[in-house]
């Protein structure tokens, strides 16, 4: 920690937050790339396939996108803090086996409760892991994803339950615009990120987060307890999982524990190809969204242009590196 | 480049070599024995392996559960381990190596991955243990003693007939496929599209998508098929989770007349059968393969006899409430008192 280190870190956060047009703040920088890839790629397969552009076909890409989506604002807020969360499908796989079981036996709405006290319990065992015990968030969402794995396997007998409550599944209805259902989980999952575009870079809590990220010794210095908001951020993070967990059962009507077996790495691929730098301190939601649309709109795409679905995978891991060999080159351009 | 924060990059490469001794860690510590039962007499002290693959999956913890039962059956010690998913062959390396050192009788193998575990075998097999593999083969077939599996090409070949004859006169296929390096998903799909009588790229072959073999990758595979391909009106599955996602799929799209083939017969699955949601399913028994295994790994202990090299089916039933003539089957309340895993 050297004072130059301190410097530039200040320098990056001034370009990052407090300005006074928040919503251009968001949509500037890093969002223009992934923004660009997306607009690419929804232009080439509208163009080279024959069902791709279609108002259905979009809806469909948005409702694929929105359980992954909501997990991943969860999952940008803990990577702002150079932290990861592994854990993050499993935790809301653990909360929708949770409301799943107990809506069985009738009170829905009891089972959302418990599955919300869960999840943000779950978060909070993430939070007091990193920011008490300092231990690297790495392993100890990896602890928690590997014991909650077979912990809502073990909590269910492996057993799935169909969910038949409308209060359950009321996120994937909506109003209904030209033929196309515009679905009240697509709704939360925009709300819920232009909520946290404006909580990142206009409030206090925000700065604090990107401060954290960005330096934690230059936090300290500068009077944030930094273990505070480390703490905060993965309960919040528990808290939205929470609702990807009322997504999901929406989504598909099935609590079941073996679901979203790989939406903890789909997130972080949506994050890191939303221009979120995983060394902290530098992305935001907005980016996010976008990235989670690209990753679907491949998958769709390609399917529609009939290609083998492994090629979906190539084109995903191709842009993760893409995205992070940018963050580098442009993280080291400005510290020079 | 002062800035560039080298420490987190330290961190990271910590981290990940953290993972990776975690990963070794969890063979190791699976490894000693099970719950040893005294039961002498005639067994001695006879000692098992049997590794495992994925026991969160319910498939393969009847099989373990199976395996292990026959074992303690019969008065024998057994030790366990489990590769995390398919693929994960380095867990059952160090498994077999474990087991090897350990002086075990003989190894119940439910096989990673078809060749990363040949040389291990083969070390096993030099050391005097009788090595079976249950459900997958290895390959070549005869670097194990003995395979005890489910014949997955006949399994794909039963419900592609039923469909043939019960499904779609002017069929529109959609393929949901799990990763095809992996043996029983090519051998259903192979065996599937043989049973109906076309090949590859036939032309009623609308599309193929990937799925994790789950219901929510199964959703959303279904759903950019459709959407792609809005006439498909026949739909091949990997497994029952993946095959109730597409009909999620389906009834979302407000489609009807569509039918779904599956394999497993896990009672999750029959029961979708029973309710019309799966026309037809291919019941493989777990169960059965690894109580084979551990009749012939007695026999060889008796006498030495070895049991036939090569795969011994552990046999399938067809399963639909839709019977065609010409193709045995049971119907859903059959199949309902024989399946496996949760009711």
């Amino acid at each position: 920690m050297t004072p130059a280190t301190a410097r530039v870190a200040a320098a990056d956060l001034d370009t990052g937050v407090g300005s006074s047009s928040w919503w251009r703040v968001a949509l500037t920088g890093q969002v223009t790339g992934p923004l660009a890839a997306l607009i690419l790629a929804v232009v080439i397969f509208s163009t080279t396939t024959e069902n791709f552009f279609s108002g259905a076909n979009l809806a469909l890409v948005v409702q694929q996108s929105v359980v992954v989506g909501t997990l991943a604002i969860g999952q940008t807020l803990v990577v702002l803090t150079a932290g990861i969360d592994l854990a993050c499908a499993a935790i809301m796989v653990m909360g929708s086996v949770v409301i799943g079981r107990i809506a069985v036996s009738g009170n829905v709405w009891l089972a959302l409760l418990a599955g919300v006290v869960v999840t943000v319990l779950l978060g909070a065992v993430n939070g007091s892991l990193v920011s008490l015990a300092s231990l690297p968030p790495f392993i100890v969402t990896l602890g928690v994803l590997t014991a909650l794995t077979a912990g809502a396997r073990l909590f269910t007998d492996s057993a799935s339950y169909p969910i038949k409550s409308t209060l359950l599944t009321a996120l994937n209805h909506g109003p209904r615009v030209g033929g196309v259902t515009i679905t009240y989980g697509a709704m939360a999952w925009i709300g819920l990120t232009v909520l946290m575009a404006y909580a990142l870079t206009q409030t206090k809590w925000g700065t604090r987060i990107y401060t954290v990220g960005d330096n934690p010794h230059a936090a300290e210095l500068v009077g944030i307890n930094v273990k505070r908001v480390l703490f905060g951020v993965y309960v919040v993070a528990g808290l939205i999982y929470a609702i990807a967990a009322w997504q999901a059962l929406g989504r598909t009507p099935t609590a079941d524990p073996a679901g979203y077996p790989t939406a903890n790495l789909d997130s972080i691929t949506a994050v890191v190809i939303g221009g979120t730098s995983l060394f902290g301190g530098r992305g935001g939601v907005t980016g996010t969204l976008v990235g989670t649309l690209i990753v679907t709109v491949l998958q769709n795409g390609l399917t529609h242009a009939g290609i083998d679905s492994l090629y979906q995978q190539v084109a995903t891991g191709v842009l993760v590196v893409l995205a992070v060999a940018v963050d580098r080159l442009t993280r080291t351009r400005q510290s020079r | 480049m002062k800035f560039v924060p080298r420490g987190r990059v330290a961190l990271a490469t910590a981290a990940a070599a953290a993972l990776m001794l975690t990963a070794a860690a969890c063979s190791s510590s699976s490894t000693p024995g099970g719950s040893s039962s005294t039961n002498g007499g005639a067994a001695g002290d006879v000692t098992i392996g049997i590794v495992n693959l994925n026991l969160d999956n319910p498939f393969f913890s009847t099989l373990g559960k199976g395996t292990e039962d026959a074992a303690k059956a019969l008065g024998w010690k057994v030790m366990t381990a489990a590769a995390k998913q398919p693929g994960d062959s380095a867990t059952q390396v160090t498994a077999i190596e474990n087991m090897i050192t350990s002086k075990v009788k003989a190894i119940v193998l439910t096989p990673a991955s078809a060749t990363a575990l040949n040389d291990a075998v083969k070390k096993a097999r030099d050391a005097g243990i009788l090595v079976i593999t249950v459900n997958g083969t290895l390959d070549p077939i005869d670097t194990a003693d003995a395979t005890y599996a489910t014949d997955n090409v006949q399994a794909g070949k039963l419900i592609g007939q039923w469909a043939k004859a019960a499904g779609p006169a002017d069929a529109s296929i959609a393929l949901l496929d799990f990763d095809l390096s992996d043996g029983p998903a090519k051998g259903r799909h192979d065996g599937f599209l043989a049973g109906y009588g076309i090949a590859e790229n036939a032309s009623q072959v609308a599309g193929e998508a990937l799925t994790k073999g789950t219901i929510d990758t199964g959703q959303s595979a279904m759903e950019n098929l459709l959407s792609a391909h809005p006439g498909i009106n026949l739909v091949y599955t990997i497994n029952e989770p993946a095959a109730h996602g597409a009909s999620t799929a389906i009834q979302a799209a407000g489609k009807s007349g569509v039918t779904i083939v599956s394999v497993d017969g896990a009672c999750s699955g029959v029961q979708d059968v029973k309710d019309g949601i799966i026309g037809a399913t291919a019941m493989q028994f777990p169960d059965r393969m690894g109580s084979k295994a551990v009749e012939a790994i007695a026999t060889f202990l008796k006498d030495g006899t070895r049991p036939p090299s090569g795969v011994t089916d552990s046999g399938t039933e067809l399963i639909t409430d839709h019977a065609v003539s010409g193709l045995a089957s049971q119907d859903s309340t059959w199949g309902l008192a024989h399946c496996w895993g949760q009711k």
